[in-house]
């Protein structure tokens, strides 16, 4: 069978044709409306945040030299010529990696247990009051806006100087966090087996423990695992302000450039990191049985 | 009736032997985990010097803290507050579009399809996880060294760890990109770049605006920090009213930081709507 190209006659094709061309002209007219814009808010931007591009390009060679410094020893010799001069307080560093670790171990499962408590009444389907629902909601919103840092600043004046606001800070971080996530897990549920559970003449808790609980928790879990992830690179900087870990010895070294230090502390840091993520991950995988 | 349940209940112990005992494995595997989770826990607990009258005191210290925030007020310090409001935005919007511009380039070598080999994509990929492992508070102390303290160092600290994360994510999304348009735009006669720019690029766009977008509210939240240790923004004056103790002026400037977030959540959740279509979203 021969395909037979039909042409229009000029006039209906000129119409389609202007017809095209004036909505392709008007979507590029939006695209340059939308570009001109972005590109003026970027340059009040640009002012505001006092952007001076002679001091960018006077200065960016030291950001360059600052890591040529912080891989060379005090001799002058390259950090990895004697890692043991590197690593010289590594006792110290993993003992305080060690706590870091331990921040966000603790401060995550605080979250997270606190967050499994609040998120069945801040999810829509399974909240037993209305206004309940409204004040968690808003509770759960103001602790995950406000940084963890911010809540480690306050902290570190009401519980002293030390890990313990590291860890508080965290926890509530994490639970503002995590019960946001939990109860939009819980919102996609399957309301059938509650159904069956309250058939049997059983209470609220038992419906959530029953019917809701068993399908959510290894979500639940998988979140949690995430949230411990992101949780170890904020507990790596609560030494900032005071509140446990590496980072006081990091912003001490950082400060008095002891360049060598802040090398071996950096790569402890990114190396810890590393290994949590994949760790967690390869647990992730396993809870959420290769489906996600 | 009774009985019959009974002789049913035999019956499937008898057909379905797995279901009824479980492996002492499977039994035991999760109250395992728990009580080691829970020995952890506790073990933390004691060594962060966690104790009950330290907790005690430092509640009522807290609230007490609570008590004096109320009524939240600015003081004569509302101009400076603003500006640097203003400031904390301005980080926010020029770190991430720099981070953005950035990683465009860098995530195409990062993804399997556009190169195939893994001499430059494993280093490539690498290089973006350190990047990404180290905070932005960090940045900011490293920029800060080189720029000097104030806003600009705040920019490029933020710009340089999203880099990390826009690496990343630009790359899985190019690598999940439909093959088959790249394949058209080949076989009408174009070029590698052209199958970039009119076979990738339109896919992966719209995916790339979302994810830029989410960014800038996420680092509104992260601008507001990096004041604390010298990078401009309104973080440095929490910090400071934090010291000093100024809980009114504290809770105004929380206040400020939460309906600012919430603004911009508000118009980056619209312009995403706008440029992915509503039900790319829900």
């Amino acid at each position: 069978m021969a395909l037979a190209v039909s042409l229009l006659p000029e006039s209906q094709l000129d119409a389609l044709n202007a017809a095209y061309n004036a909505s392709i002209a008007r979507r590029r007219w939006r695209t340059i409306l939308g570009f001109t814009i972005a590109v003026a808010a970027l340059a009040v931007a640009a002012v505001g945040a006092e952007v001076d591009l002679g001091t960018f390009f006077g200065k960016i060679g030291n950001f360059f030299s600052y890591f040529d410094r912080i891989f060379r020893l005090d001799s002058g010799a390259r950090v990895w010529t004697d890692p043991a001069e590197w690593f010289w307080g590594w006792q110290k560093w993993l003992g305080l990696l060690g706590e870091t670790l331990l921040i966000s171990y603790v401060g995550t499962l605080a979250g997270a247990v606190l967050a499994l408590l609040l998120n069945f009444f801040a999810a829509r389907n399974t909240a037993p009051l209305p206004w309940l629902l409204f004040v968690i909601r808003r509770f759960l919103e103001i602790c995950r806006t406000v940084p963890d840092i911010v809540f480690a600043l306050v902290f570190v004046i009401a519980f002293g100087l030390g890990p313990m606001a590291g860890v508080l800070a965290i926890a509530i971080h994490s639970t503002g966090a995590l019960g946001k996530l939990f109860s939009e897990i819980v919102e996609n549920v399957d309301m059938k087996p509650v159904e069956g559970v309250r058939s049997t003449g059983a209470g609220w808790v038992a419906c959530m423990r029953f019917a809701v609980l068993p399908q959510v928790i290894s979500g639940f879990a998988s979140y949690a695992l995430l949230r411990f992830e992101i949780n170890v690179r904020g507990a790596s900087v609560m030494g900032f302000v005071g509140a446990g870990g590496i980072g006081q010895e990091l912003i001490v070294s950082i400060r008095k450039f002891y360049y060598s230090d802040v090398s071996a502390i950096l790569l402890l840091i990114i190396v810890t990191v590393f290994v949590i993520d994949i760790s967690t991950g390869w647990i992730r995988g396993r809870l959420t049985g290769g489906r996600a | 009736m009774t009985a019959q349940t009974e002789t049913d209940l035999a019956d499937l112990k008898a057909r379905h032997p797995h279901l009824f005992e479980r492996p002492a494995a499977a039994r035991l595997g999760v109250p395992t985990i728990a009580l080691a989770a829970l020995a952890l826990f506790i073990y933390g607990l004691i060594e962060l010097d966690f104790s009950p009258q330290r907790i005690m005191a430092g509640l009522s210290q807290l609230g007490w803290f609570a008590l004096l925030m109320i009524p939240p007020d600015p003081g004569s310090s509302l101009p400076a507050y603003l500006s640097a409001m203003g400031e904390t935005l301005s980080i926010a919007l020029l770190g991430t579009t720099l981070a953005a511009l950035m990683a465009l380039p860098v995530s195409l070598l990062a993804a399997r399809n556009i190169i195939p080999t893994q001499l430059i994509r494993f280093p490539v990929r690498r290089f973006l996880d350190g990047v990404r492992g180290i905070d932005t508070l960090i940045w900011a102390l490293v920029w800060i060294n080189v720029v000097g303290l104030g806003p600009f160092a705040g920019v490029l600290a933020i710009a340089v760890s999203d880099f990390g994360a826009f690496g990343k994510l630009f790359s899985e999304a190019i690598e999940t990109a439909d093959r088959k348009q790249v394949e058209g735009v080949r076989a009408s006669g174009g070029s590698a770049l052209h199958e970039i720019r009119f076979g990738l690029m339109p896919q992966v766009l719209p995916v790339i605006a979302g994810q830029v977008l989410y960014f800038i509210e996420s680092n509104t939240r992260s601008a507001t920090i990096i004041g604390i240790v010298g990078a401009g923004g309104i973080g440095l004056q929490l910090a400071e009213q934090i010291r000093v103790l100024e809980w009114q002026k504290v809770s105004f400037l929380i206040l400020m930081i939460l309906v600012a977030v919430a603004a911009i959540d508000w118009i980056s959740t619209r312009l995403r709507f706008a440029i992915i279509g509503k039900r790319a979203i829900a």
